[in-house]
């Protein structure tokens, strides 16, 4: 349980997604200009991130690792699949995102309209497969570990895309510099939550 | 003679040309579309895995994109991320068994940012508003271009990092002896990941009070 919470903890504020590796900036940049779409996706994330990663857990210690077909028999106990696991993990985040679009679709057209093109760019945020990367690069020991490591990373990504909503809302009223605004200000601020976030670094509970 | 110059376009017509150009400044993938920071701030403390990353991603994308645009009529709609996703991987999977057999140390610096080269946005949103549209040709050069728009940010943010980071230039030391005698010391801050954003940053800042029609409102 400790362990668990551990996870938990570790993948929201220690390796958040955005602040420590950078991942899923496109639509965090350009899906945060108000808090509303950003609480949408950031929840659409978190939905994601939360199945494809035991999904993929599962993928590939039943199947890809290498050892992992032992189940089949003695004769397949040597086969290593890993060289297909971005493929496999892919597929798997294609369809749930292609899943969690026609959801969406069906019970919130004006959520759906307001993503626009970055609900199926979600298929293709780097934070998604990012976590199954990592899942597979950490080892994580079971089924829970796996799912709660997902969770948190997608809770973390969410909190990441709100904060900077939030701030660029209140942003709208400052006198920028001109060339800066928008964008270039929106980097800056990451820049500076990422220096401010590396303070959780080495944190253990 | 109209019919004539539509049925045959030169190879290298003015609009091609554009598609080449056009992403290296006022199309940037980077700073003007918004696709593809998540690989390119991760991979940016040195030159070294920079370039490597530029060249895999423009070798990707181009051959992505014409991929795609040769199967456009076939792709069903209603499956087509899916689709797409699958060629992306398998290209990229190549890419990462050639840079493991044949830089081996960069593929291990690099390590599962290669695999994230497929949610590299800039790829899926070219395939998406462009390849899917027009003939092979043009979407290929398209490709080529805005890998390499990728690319040109990506070393310009590598080359600074690397440079006041830790003083060299491929590895190679430049910085001369006489200035750290002076007291000049590396800024260790260049190599934490934050400062890759804030370099992005101040890169946009200079492109747009260079070029006043892409500025925004607020």
């Amino acid at each position: 349980m400790e362990n668990l919470l551990n996870i938990f903890v570790k993948s929201i504020f220690v390796d958040n997604m955005i602040f420590a590796y950078f991942l899923g900036m496109c639509s965090y940049l350009a899906v945060s200009k108000t808090v509303k779409t950003s609480v949408g996706l950031g929840i659409a994330v978190i939905f994601v991130l939360g199945i494809t990663v035991p999904v993929d857990y599962l993928i590939n210690n039943y199947l890809l690792r290498k050892g992992a077909l032992s189940w089949l028999g003695a004769d397949f106990a040597g086969v290593d699949l890993s060289f297909l696991s971005f493929i496999m993990f892919i597929a798997v985040i294609a369809s749930m995102v292609q899943l969690v679009e026609m959801v969406i679709e069906k019970f919130s057209p004006t959520l759906y309209s307001s993503l626009g093109i970055f609900l199926p760019l979600i298929a293709v945020n780097c934070a998604i497969l990012g976590g199954s990367l990592f899942m597979q690069e950490r080892d994580y020991g079971s089924i829970a570990e796996a799912t709660v490591f997902g969770l948190g990373s997608g809770i973390g990504w969410f909190l990441a895309i709100v904060a900077i909503a939030a701030i660029r809302e209140k942003i709208k009223y400052s006198n920028v510099p001109k060339p800066l605004r928008g964008l270039g200000i929106t980097f800056i601020i990451t820049g500076l939550m990422g220096i401010a976030f590396m303070s959780f670094m080495g944190i253990k509970l | 003679m109209s019919t004539e110059k539509t049925e045959r376009e030169p190879m290298f017509s003015a609009k091609i040309k554009k598609l080449l150009i056009g992403p290296l400044n006022k199309d940037n993938p980077i700073t003007v579309q918004v696709l593809g920071i998540c690989s390119a701030l991760a991979v940016t403390v040195k030159l070294e895995p920079a370039v490597v990353m530029s060249i895999s991603v423009i070798a990707v994308t181009a051959i992505a994109n014409l991929l795609i645009s040769l199967l456009r009529n076939t792709i069903p709609p209603r499956i087509r991320i899916i689709v797409q996703l699958v060629v992306i991987a398998s290209l990229v999977i190549l890419v990462d068994q050639i840079l493991k057999a044949y830089v081996y140390d960069v593929s291990k610096q690099l390590s599962v940012f290669v695999g994230l080269i497929i949610t590299n946005c800039i790829i899926m949103g070219r395939l998406e508003a462009f390849a899917m549209a027009n003939k092979p040709w043009p979407a290929f050069v398209d490709g080529i271009g805005n890998g390499l728009g990728y690319g040109v940010i990506l070393i310009i943010v590598a080359f600074f990092r690397e440079l006041l980071g830790s003083g060299t230039i491929w590895g190679l030391h430049v910085m001369p002896k006489a200035f750290y005698e002076l007291g000049y010391v590396n800024n260790g801050l260049m190599i934490l990941p934050p400062m890759a954003l804030i370099v992005v940053g101040i890169i946009i800042w200079v492109q747009r009070s260079k070029n006043p029609d892409l500025q925004e409102e607020n």
